[in-house]
């Protein structure tokens, strides 16, 4: 078989036609103030939220008052799902499904210049992607900001800076807020922006589903904090029922904005998953795709597979709250251990969602400061693969002490240690690329190292937790607390940073500053450890999560993470400030390719053009042959060839 | 540079990695063992606490050569692998940089040996340990002898419980917002803030909520168990030591989930039959208000926490009924 290196691109609806081309454009692309974008969204939102609440008061104000309170789950339930389509309506997501609806010739999407596009429902992966930058950094500075608070509560444990309430919706909101953010932190900006550049594609598989998936997110973040007027809600993000069903309309906002969330990961999800799978390039064999894309890969199919249950629990939830069923509530034949079970079959498979990429990232650029190869390849690739299928597997560890079936236990404490092999293989892969390298530590790699001694301290405290004697002890209390923040913050949120100092220049075109990136690194990675470190040791003397009181003895160490945890928080004000330096007030050129890379991202141009490449690269091998001579190159462009470049293939790769 | 030299070095990194390797190691083990080993919690207050540790005392002896493993060799590399170090060995390419198939094979073997290890041995601890502590929720399968008599006995009232008799003291753990309350089927169904136990005495705890999730955790006792609206979670532990132990909710239960502790106390079996009788006569007009004693209860209409619950499933559930029959007389 033999395959054209020049494809045309197709015209199909969503493709990336340039504006000449266009023909009637859609109202999404209209020049001016008359057209979609970010302020018809949050008109439309505000809009449809007070209809949405007069609506539901209207239906079921006699009878779903929470009593004594003038507050009604129904109405803020109708307010938000309201508010939501008002704002999918607003920024344009309905236009095509409309028209396709009405059975009308949907107008032209193509991607319109100028900074506008930034606010408005652009198809162009790479819009989505630094959109998502933003997002995603949002989200972790309001939740940061909630961290610094549930500190300073625990400065002293007789002094209160809140009252009990306010701690415990502070609580909440930060643990939601964080792991929505984490299910795309990576998945959301260099997901979406590098995928198509990795498998030299010009664009995503399905462009307005992507664009849905990161507008429908910034919903998300709307609805969770739409709680606060109503006082929030209790129950920490795992949202326990029966707490869940006997608190006010708050925890509506926390059921419907994980089902909100939802949508987006599993739109995203499913667009990542069809793009790997069919967009690549002629020649990018499965032995060929980098491994960050692999990551990707697992973790879009885990976001595919775990988040309908998260969903289809959080409908449930509403149904409890508003028409009166009773799923989760025993007095009247449901079961408080439905939720337990629907949120972790989810809550589990989530914790690799917010794993896996970042392995993904650190393997990816290991061999880029090593410049040698990417140790054991396909152990990689498998272990990927590995911990994304045992992760189905694991999720009643949480509930060891809960009442479920006894006999359960020692299955799931053998599955869970048996996800660590896989799990492990990122050190296997990681140490062996060290060996005898020639490593230079710039910002990213400091970053990518600094993952292994972190993830190091979260796994292997991970194991002390999966063993139920052990269990016993550390279940419910700051070790957990701490575990999970060495896997999430120390790894995920450490890789995210390596990622951002790595691709950024080939995002924006422009350096991040090195001595601020240095400090950056330091304070975040020193008081990263000192904050969470100490609460391990909180936890085994016996501190339990979420409480704004703890026994006198323990005001030393929690003193110590608190303030540790402070300077924590400034290395981000840090990290923000080198941002606005570095890309606004004292932008420095990048060159085309600052890291010698050879990942096939940085062979296109800078500025990236739309197409991303001018003609469909031809892969000729794994972009890892580093220090390795004769190597082919990893791709043919196709830019310089006169004759049209014939490769003969037997391994039938190319893009259905 | 020939391969004979290459592989002369590859022995000698890996030699100098293990060396230190090792030393720390059997260093850190052994300053663990005997420093910080013995005060590891939950401690050894029951002999469930002396077990759980001893398994948290393996865990740690077995993390101490990972953790120094790879901190060694990332050290290791650091410092001699760095680009800017002069005289370092140039990257090996080619076919041995991508892959060593005995480094990855034996990776493979070792974890999985270590990981089968540890779950066959934290599963030989749970059954020896009848369930660790842990809740085992209405049928426990690991239970200690005598346990399954007790239980179904103090169902009925003539169930009772004397010093020096080798018998299992039932307890039944109450969670309601924001306290545990404790009943004594075995001295006639008293139910007390207070949570005294006798020493050297197998302890059943029965835990249930009347409203939310809580989860009964007695830190020293090294017993923990969901509180569960509806559901009976036992668990069990030996008493062993005299003393008094620390009992925290370790589950959020809503906005004084903080506040949710109290103590309790491991007394001698005399004194503890002191207690219970003298508190069971105190008790007896307030205990015959209450529902009689079941492994879980209805709560009334009064709201969490607010008033007495109905009985265990006995009579239907009328709110209007039981707040004019039970509530107490002001
Ligand atoms: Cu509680």
């Amino acid at each position: 078989m033999t395959i054209s290196a020049e494809r045309p691109t197709e015209n199909a609806p969503g493709s990336l036609l340039p504006p000449a081309q266009a023909g009637r454009l859609g109202w999404t692309q209209r020049p001016g103030w008359m057209s979609q974008h970010l302020g018809t969204a949050i008109v439309l939102a505000i809009v449809g939220y007070l209809l949405g609440h007069w609506l539901g008061h209207e239906i079921t104000g006699d009878y779903a008052y929470v009593q004594n309170s003038g507050q009604n789950s129904s109405a803020n339930f109708f307010a938000l799902l309201f508010m939501v389509v008002g704002w999918l309506t607003g920024i344009g997501a309905l236009n095509y499904p409309a028209a396709k609806l009405f059975g009308r010739a949907p107008r032209e999407e193509a991607t319109i210049e100028g900074w506008s596009k930034y606010f408005r429902y652009t198809l162009d992966h790479k819009v989505v992607g630094l959109q998502y930058v933003v997002g995603v950094l949002l989200f972790m500075f309001t939740g940061g900001l909630l961290a610094m608070a549930i500190r300073a509560e625990l400065l002293n444990p007789t002094t209160h800076l809140f009252g009990p309430g306010t701690y415990i919706e502070i609580v909440s909101e930060h643990g939601t807020i964080m792991m929505m953010m984490a299910t795309s932190i990576i998945v959301g900006p260099l997901g979406n922006y590098f995928i198509p550049l990795m498998i030299g594609s010009r664009k995503m598989a399905f462009p307005r589903i992507e664009a849905f998936s990161f507008w429908v997110f910034v919903a998300g973040y709307a609805v969770i904090f739409s709680a606060l007027p109503y006082g929030g809600f209790p129950t920490g993000w795992t949202g326990y029922a029966p707490l869940q069903t006997q608190a006010g309309p708050g925890m509506i906002s926390y059921l419907f904005g994980f089902a909100v969330i939802g949508m987006g990961m599993m739109a995203a999800g499913f667009n990542i998953a069809v793009t790997v799978i069919n967009n690549r390039a002629p020649g990018m064999t499965w032995s060929r795709v980098p491994i960050f894309v692999w990551s990707i890969l697992a973790t879009a199919a885990l976001l595919t597979l775990a988040t309908p249950t998260l969903f289809a629990a959080g409908l449930f939830g509403i149904l409890d709250k508003t028409a009166q069923t009773a799923f989760y509530v025993s007095e009247h034949g449901g079961s408080s251990y439905l939720w337990e079970n629907l949120f972790w079959f989810f809550g589990h498979p989530e914790v690799y969602i917010m794993a896996l990429p970042g392995f993904g990232i650190v393997a990816e650029i290991l061999p880029v400061f090593t410049r040698k190869p990417l140790f054991a390849y396909r152990v990689a690739a498998s272990g990927m693969i590995g911990v994304a299928l045992l992760s189905f597997f694991v999720w009643q560890h949480h509930l060891f002490q809960s009442g479920i079936n006894p006999d359960m236990r020692p299955l799931f404490m053998l599955t869970t240690e048996l996800i660590s092999i896989p799990t492990g293989f990122i050190f296997l892969v990681g140490m062996g690329t060290l060996y005898r390298a020639k490593i230079r530590f710039e910002i990213p790699m400091l970053f990518a190292m600094a993952l292994f001694f972190n993830f190091l301290i979260g796994g292997v405290t991970g194991v002390f937790l999966s063993d139920v004697p052990v269990n016993v002890t550390v279940h419910g209390g700051f070790f957990v607390l701490s575990h999970f923040h060495y896997t999430i913050m120390g790894g995920l949120l450490f890789a995210f940073m390596a990622g951002l100092y790595y691709w950024l220049p080939k995002m924006t075109g422009r350096m991040m500053n090195k001595k601020l990136g240095l400090w950056h690194f330091w304070t975040m990675f020193i008081f990263f450890n000192l904050t969470f470190f100490p609460m391990f040791i909180i936890g085994l003397l016996g501190q339990p999560r979420r409480v704004f009181t703890y026994a006198k003895n323990l005001q030393g160490l929690n003193d110590f993470s608190s303030i540790s945890a402070f300077i924590l928080g400034a290395s981000f004000l840090l990290f923000f400030a080198n941002l606005m330096y570095s890309m606004y007030i004292k932008p420095v050129k990048a060159p085309a390719n600052p890291w010698d890379s050879l990942g096939l991202e940085w062979q296109t141009a800078t500025p990236i053009p739309v197409y991303n490449f001018e003609r469909i690269p031809v892969i000729m091998s794994d972009p890892y042959h580093y220090s390795e001579i004769g190597a082919p190159p990893v791709a043919d462009l196709g830019t310089n060839v006169k004759a049209e470049p014939v490769i003969s293939s037997t391994s039938g790769s190319g893009p259905a | 540079m020939s391969t004979e030299n290459s592989m002369k070095k590859e022995t000698h990194h890996l030699r100098r990695m293990a060396t230190i390797w090792i030393i720390l190691s059997v260093a850190a083990d052994l300053l663990f063992m005997f420093w910080i080993a013995p005060h590891v919690p939950p401690g050894t207050m029951t002999d469930t606490a002396r077990a759980n540790q001893f398994d948290f005392n393996v865990l740690f002896l077995m993390a101490f050569p990972v953790l120094i493993g790879v901190w060694v060799y990332m050290g290791y590399a650091i410092v001699n692998w760095s680009a800017k170090r002069a005289g370092v060995p140039e990257p090996i390419g080619g076919p041995a940089a991508r892959g060593n198939l005995k480094a990855q094979v034996s990776w493979i073997v070792v974890t999985s040996v270590v990981v089968l290890f540890l779950a066959g041995f934290g599963t030989v601890a749970l059954i020896n340990g009848k369930g660790s502590g842990g809740g085992e929720g209405p049928n426990p399968v690991w239970m200690p002898a005598g346990s399954a008599k007790a239980e179904t006995a103090a169902l009925t009232s003539s169930a009772s419980w004397t010093p020096g008799s080798n018998q299992v003291l039932v307890v039944q753990v109450i969670g309601q917002q924001w306290r545990f309350t404790y009943r004594y089927p075995q001295f006639g169904g008293f139910e007390s803030p207070q949570l005294i136990l006798p020493n050297n005495t197998e302890i059943a705890f029965n835990v249930t909520s009347l409203d939310v999730i809580h989860s009964f955790w007695a830190y020293q006792l090294s017993v923990k168990a969901d509180a569960n609206p509806q559901q009976n979670n036992v668990a069990y532990a030996k008493t062993d030591q005299l003393g008094s132990f620390m009992v925290r909710c370790s589950e959020l239960c809503g906005i004084w989930h903080g506040a949710m502790f109290n103590s309790g106390k491991v007394v001698s079996q005399s004194n503890f039959q002191n207690w219970a009788t003298t508190t069971e006569s105190a008790n007896a007009a307030n205990t015959k208000n209450l529902p009689p004693f079941a492994w879980t209860y209805v709560p009334d209409a009064n709201g969490s926490a607010g008033g007495y619950y109905i009985d265990g499933n006995v009579t239907p559930y009328s709110p209007v009924e039981t707040y004019g029959a039970k509530q107490p007389a002001a």
